[in-house]
């Protein structure tokens, strides 16, 4: 049996001491790849500074990985981990949004 | 399947160029195909075979037309695809592995996707081009495009992005599929018609009776002229037939030869010949009148010209028509072990309408006969309505006027009254209708029979006496006398009666040959007497003739002797 307690403590623990893996794909130099490659720098420097890697990938470039990736919207972020894994389309403005999906805790700040 | 359909995809100059489907009956609907280079709809409910459709699409362009394609399914994996259709006889897999084909599955899941705020699918346009590019796609399926709508919140960026992936499309040249979901009161729940203005062409599954129909509409097609009549479509285990494969003219050839009915009395009534070939004979009447042993005997006769032919049975077994044929005199086993005959029997109820013309189709195209027989078509009205009974006769005898097959059809009158506008109202399509009906008189039925009308030649007028023999069928000419007509043991007694005037008419004319034997005979020699008569007169006339010479000789005799007496002296 898992306490309910030791669980929750599991998960922020790994979400406080792991490093965040991410990978953002964006095309080219368009409006919003550059507006959310902005947007993702500045968030994960005010909230997870030095516990994550980003990796950008211009689509357009390695094109088929579009259909490995199972890309349609693009900008996208993809979080490796940790798990599980989520996708979050967007220019990343809504800062909230971003940072629910990547599971950080705006409270432990 | 017939690949035959139309392959013009250089169209005429000034219409628009298509790309043909190579869907049986579609092309020749929509006169080549659907619009080349442009995107067309193809909207339906659930189940209705939007997906069969546009994989028929794809395949046919990489496998008959050169054509590769893109399918992007935004419902179902590529396997799930690939399985679905290796009962049609597709390999995707090895599609793919030539190049001819590229499958992509779309997954879009809402619960793994969080949108941050503005975005466009150029991810789509990159796997797309990436994947048109990759084959050199000529061919694209978008099925279904509009699940994005449920995996994507934003409605704004995805109306206008689709819009711009159809001009996109457009642009790269590519023939399109896409495929749409019917909703409440418009042809997609998503209004996908209103970006796709090319050609929209609506599938419909509907259900009456119990018995359900597939119908095809195309509801646009921009700048061609195209039928815009729902046209009934199955799927099978030969994909999509779109009905009707036939022309939808009245432009087939005609030909004069004749084709016998295998019932030498009743060919006399048709000009001693028989009905043309390639025409349609309807032969009716109540029950028990014999049409099923008229149609098998035009069946027979026509194997033993060696011809082939196909019976659809929609009442009877085929054995059991053997057998019952066979007391008539009609061995059709024999054609059936020859290869010359074939039945297809099943049950009316078996399938809809639309499914019996296209197995009359499959089976006369497998098996190219020059005689069909069907019977009966009255046993078709179980399953459908009397109108569209009819329109399927209609195609039916229109395609089978155009391969110049001759066709007899039996149709089962309920009522004893003639009603000559009814059976089934296709007395008015076929070529030539022979009515059978009950004449009940003295005590007991008999069968009459008459041509009721046959196009293009003169027939009897006569009603005949139709009689069953063990023989086979014959036709016997009824004796009209004061009582009306007169059929069956009336009609022997009348013959028996006049094989007796007959006879006695015979002893009168010997009795009268004699007499005048004898009065010839009595002639002769009453000549012979007035001849001996007058031979004896002559006789007599030359006789005092030469007495009279004689005397007058002697006369001068003794004249002169008296003269030189005298001198003497």
């Amino acid at each position: 049996m898992i306490e309910p307690a030791k669980l929750s403590d599991l998960e922020s623990d790994d979400n406080n001491g792991k490093t965040y893996e991410l990978r953002l794909f964006v095309t080219g130099a368009s409006i919003n790849s550059i507006r959310a490659i902005a947007n993702l720098k500045h968030i994960c420097e005010s909230y997870i500074p030095g516990r994550y890697s980003l990796e950008i990938i211009d689509v357009y470039q390695q094109k088929d990985l579009a259909e490995s990736e199972q890309i349609i919207a693009l900008p996208l972020l993809i979080k490796k981990f940790p798990m599980p894994q989520r996708r979050l389309i967007g220019d990343m403005s809504d800062t909230a949004k971003v940072l629910k999906g990547l599971g950080i805790s705006t409270k432990s700040e | 399947m017939s690949l035959k359909s139309s392959n013009n995809s250089d169209s005429p100059t000034g219409s628009l160029p298509k790309s043909p489907t190579g869907i049986a009956g579609l092309d020749e609907i929509t006169g080549g195909g659907i619009p080349k280079g442009r995107p067309t709809l193809i909207c339906g409910g659930t189940g209705c075979g939007k997906t069969l459709f546009s994989i028929e699409f794809v395949v046919h362009g990489a496998l008959l037309y050169g054509e590769p394609g893109v399918f992007m399914s935004f419902e179902e994996k590529s396997e799930e695809l690939a399985l679905n259709v290796v009962s049609l006889g597709y390999d995707l897999e090895q599609l793919q592995r030539d190049k001819l084909l590229k499958m992509d599955y779309v997954r879009i899941d809402r619960s793994e996707i969080e949108e941050t705020g503005e975005y466009d699918l150029d991810g789509l346009f990159i796997r797309l081009g990436y994947a048109i590019d990759s084959i050199g796609a000529k061919r694209v399926v978008l099925d279904t495009i509009e699940n994005l709508f449920s995996g994507l919140l934003d409605q704004g960026i995805l109306r206008a992005e689709l819009r711009r992936l159809f001009e996109w499309l457009k642009g790269k040249k590519v023939t399109t599929i896409i495929t749409g979901e019917k909703g409440e009161g418009t042809l997609t729940r998503n209004g996908l018609e209103e970006y796709i203005s090319d050609c929209v062409i609506l599938l419909d599954h509907r259900v009456a009776n119990q018995i359900s129909t597939r119908l095809l509409r195309i509801v646009k097609y921009r700048g061609t002229v195209h039928g815009t009549n729902e046209y009934p479509f199955l799927i099978d285990e030969a994909g999509i037939s779109v009905l009707p494969i036939t022309s939808l003219t009245l432009e087939h050839d005609v030909t004069s030869d004749r084709v016998s009915s295998g019932i030498p009395s009743m060919d006399k009534m048709l000009e001693g010949k028989g009905f043309f070939r390639g025409s349609s004979i309807l032969v009716s009447g109540t029950a028990g009148t014999g049409k099923t042993s008229i149609a098998a005997s035009f069946v027979h006769e026509a194997c033993n010209q060696k011809k082939r032919a196909i019976y659809f049975a929609y009442e009877e077994s085929p054995q059991q028509i053997i057998r019952n044929m066979r007391s008539i005199g009609i061995d059709l086993q024999q054609h059936v072990d020859s290869g010359l005959l074939q039945f297809q029997a099943s049950r009316p109820s078996l399938n809809g309408l639309e499914m019996h013309l296209l197995s009359i189709h499959k089976a006369v195209e497998l098996y190219d006969p020059q005689v069909v027989a069907l019977d009966p078509i009255t046993n078709l009205i179980t399953v459908g309505s009397m109108s569209e009974v009819k329109s399927m006769l209609i195609r039916l005898i229109d395609f089978l006027q155009s391969r110049q097959i001759t066709v007899m059809f039996t149709a089962l009158s309920l009522n004893t009254i003639v009603n000559e506008q009814t059976d089934e109202g296709v007395s008015s399509l076929v070529d030539a209708w022979v009515l059978v009906r009950e004449i009940e008189s003295n005590g007991e039925r008999n069968r009459g029979l008459y041509i009721m009308k046959s196009r293009g030649m003169k027939h009897s007028n006569q009603v005949r006496e139709f009689v069953i023999t063990d023989e086979g069928l014959n036709l016997v000419d009824v004796y009209l006398g004061p009582e009306g007509v007169l059929t069956g043991s009336a009609r022997e007694a009348q013959q028996l009666q006049e094989q007796t005037g007959v006879v006695l008419h015979q002893n009168a004319i010997n009795r009268k040959d004699r007499e005048i034997e004898r009065k010839r005979f009595v002639l002769e020699s009453k000549i012979a007497s007035l001849k001996e008569e007058f031979e004896s007169m002559q006789d007599e006339l030359n006789r005092t003739y030469v007495e009279e010479e004689l005397r007058k000789e002697v006369m001068e005799k003794n004249r002169e002797q008296l003269t030189r007496n005298r001198h003497d002296e």
